[in-house]
């Protein structure tokens, strides 16, 4: 296999701050027997190396969908319709699937939240783990059996060498997600997608695993994106943050600055709706009602059914992402007022 | 009677539950799921129930639920012990506690109406609302109760939110008017937005109603607001045990501070702390470690902790908040340096 002397080398490490990852005015449509619905609308964010960029948002507000989007692994019910996705230089939209195919891996990691199904049943964790290398590097069995072994020694899965004939069932949760982290961070690529990737797991295991996502970060200097409906850990792991609401972003921003100071008023009754610092038996601020149904979005902004600000021109005109200065974007017609409340 | 408002609602003593379980690595087929539980709840207080998957919190609520028997121990509702009832008495002791669940989808039955769901607990439970109208009158009482509309009754829970379901599978529970409720992991299934609500359902309905619960959670951040009274369970032990305020500010057992290190904190982004990061996992009930059960993990144990279990014991002025632990943490301790240098 020619092949073989392309890619066994690793990509070179990258700068500081390369733009690994751009999406651009991102839209994925599903078709279902009530028609088209809009599932993820005008997405746009970059990823850079050696960063998190987090993908906040409730179920169904379409954050899945986009890193489905990314990685090629939409369902043949959803299609992107419009916009762009170009992962170090190159747009995805543009591949064929074979082409494809040479990305995932080398180039891109997906890290998915349910690590059981994730993962085969039937091959032991040593295969699925070394298959990476058969396809990508065209080594052999035996060989990318012993590459398997030190991935998983490197991901702290305790003796890798017995471990490695195991199969996914005869593992921990923790354990198995170190094993979709292995798998995903195999041909270290530039760019990882992790999908709550520690939801199913105790605060201490998501612990160990969000240490081990950081140090792989920092060695490979890739670039991750963490899809979360968890404030507190975008606070704790991400340098810039997407608030998604009703498949659109409708803030965005380095974390310190939106958590701290929010300009969408989703974004702020989300961080109030934290039970943080409130006493017992006082009652936690909390957002009326519930998200739009996908059927159901509203002209004019997504959010004004639930929001206290709403006025004839939020359900008239949907506002666009505006620069709010110090690399903070916001689509809200009345972010200035929501300051001053 | 002031004695009987004095005793505590529940009042667990030694609580054991063994299963026996068919094949096991080491030759040992007994997992003590639950190992000498003391517990008590107060009238109208919250219990807040902490501790990681497997650590026997969802066979506690089992027993005090009455669906599994102990092994050991004592078991006091109200002075009574549940397990020697029968026939009738037994029957309107079940009343006294109910329970909500994690899954609002799962645990609502698809094909019957709320209202029909809500009155369930009637069928089994006769003598409460004999007639259709009591009963119909009823249900439209406990829908606008749990913050629903009465015309909700004839719905079918697809048609509602799992915020609403949640609310739904609250006000089935509230249908025997029970004493105590317990709340398994009530609002981890629901977004954030939604969470809100149900909890300050929860403790608007408390107020109104008196009832205590037992509220089983793994988000630390819920927990705190909630409850008045934390038990921290681990390898089915109660490692520590206090108000709120003494086990959040001050918490004695090195698990509970590593507990509380891992969770992620809102407050982070003011800047980076380090955090005690466990090594392992708990480890197989079928074989717990000797001496104390989170030796294993714990970054202070020493020989002590491998040949002696410890007792509980309390610090001087709080002689409530007790903690099992050879070496507990001192007030102020740089826990987070302590654990990376192990």
């Amino acid at each position: 296999m020619t092949t073989k002397t392309r890619l066994s080398t690793a990509p070179p490490r990258l700068a500081e701050d390369e733009v690994v990852l751009q999406v651009s005015g991102l839209d994925v449509d599903i078709d279902t027997p009530k028609g088209v619905l809009r599932a993820v609308n005008d997405v746009s964010f970059t990823a850079y190396s050696g960063r998190t960029i987090a993908l906040l948002g409730e179920s169904g507000c379409g954050k899945s969908m986009t890193a489905k989007a990314i990685a090629g692994l939409l369902d043949p019910v959803a299609h992107v319709t419009g916009g762009s996705v170009t992962l170090a230089g190159t747009d995805l939209a543009a591949l064929t699937p074979r082409q494809r195919l040479k990305f995932a891996g080398p180039e891109l990691g997906i890290v998915f939240q349910d690590a059981l199904t994730a993962l085969n049943p039937v091959y032991t964790v040593g295969t699925q783990l070394g298959e990476a290398f058969r396809i990508h590097h065209g080594l052999s069995a035996k060989a990318a059996k012993a590459k398997a072994v030190e991935l998983m020694g490197h991901v702290g899965i305790p003796q890798p060498e017995t471990r490695v004939n195991s199969y996914p069932h005869q593992f921990s949760g923790g354990m198995r997600q170190r094993i979709l982290i292995a798998m995903a961070v195999a041909l270290s690529p530039r760019l990882l997608i992790a999908d709550e990737p520690t939801t199913a797991l105790d605060v201490t295991v998501q612990a160990q695993i969000m240490d081990l996502l950081r140090s792989l970060r920092a060695e490979s200097r890739m670039a991750i994106v963490l899809i979360t409906h968890d404030l507190a850990l975008v606070a704790e792991e991400a340098d810039t943050v997407a608030v998604m609401y009703a498949g659109n972003v409708i803030e965005t921003g380095p974390v310190r600055e939106v958590f701290s100071e929010p300009h969408h008023p989703y974004t702020k009754g989300l961080l109030d709706s934290v039970p943080v610092g409130a006493e017992r038996g006082e009652d936690l601020t909390s957002i009326a009602g519930s998200p739009p149904e996908l059927h159901d979005i509203p002209t004019g902004c997504v959010y004004q059914s639930r929001c206290p600000l709403a006025t004839e021109l939020c359900r008239a005109e949907r506002p666009a992402l505006q620069a709010t200065g110090d690399g903070r974007e916001v689509a809200c017609h009345f972010w200035k007022e929501l300051a001053v409340a | 009677m002031p004695d009987v408002a004095e005793a505590p609602l529940l009042d667990i003593r030694g609580l054991t539950k063994n299963f026996h379980v068919a094949s096991a690595k080491n030759g040992n087929n007994v997992l003590c799921a639950l190992d000498k539980i003391d517990l008590h709840v107060n009238r109208g207080e919250t219990l807040g129930l902490v501790g990681e998957s497997g650590c026997g919190k969802s066979t506690l609520a089992r027993t005090l639920l009455m669906l599994e028997r102990p092994d050991e121990g004592s078991f006091a509702f109200d002075g009574i012990d549940p397990f020697t009832l029968k026939g009738k008495a037994l029957l309107a002791w079940r009343r006294r506690v109910q329970m909500v669940f994690q899954d609002p989808f799962a645990s609502l039955n698809s094909r019957m109406t709320a209202g029909e769901i809500i009155s369930e607990p009637w069928l089994t439970h006769r003598d409460l609302y004999p007639t259709a109208a009591a009963r119909t009158a009823r249900v439209r009482e406990l829908l606008m109760l749990v913050g629903l509309r009465a015309s909700d009754a004839g719905k079918s829970p697809q048609e509602f939110s799992g915020g609403q379901r949640q609310r739904i599978g609250i006000a089935r529970a509230l249908a025997l008017g029970p004493d105590i409720i317990v709340l398994d992991e009530p609002v981890s299934a629901l977004d954030l937005s939604v969470q809100a609500q149900v909890l300050n359902l929860l403790n608007d309905l408390q107020q109104r109603l008196g009832v205590a619960y037992i509220f089983i959670s793994h988000d630390l951040s819920v927990v705190r607001h909630v409850a008045d009274r934390v038990a921290v369970m681990y390898l089915g032990r109660i490692i520590e045990t206090g108000t709120a305020e003494q086990v959040f500010e001050r918490p004695r057992h090195p698990y509970t501070a590593a507990l509380m290190s891992a969770s992620p904190r809102l407050d982070a982004v003011e800047g980076r702390r380090e955090r005690i990061v466990l090594r392992g996992e708990m480890p197989s009930p079928l074989d717990p470690p000797s001496g104390c059960r989170f030796r294993t993990r714990c970054w202070k144990a020493t020989e002590l902790c491998a040949t002696t279990a410890p007792l509980p014991s309390s610090p001087a002025g709080e002689p409530d908040h007790l903690a099992e632990c050879h070496h507990p943490m001192e007030l102020g301790e740089d826990s987070g340096r302590l654990a990376r240098a192990s």
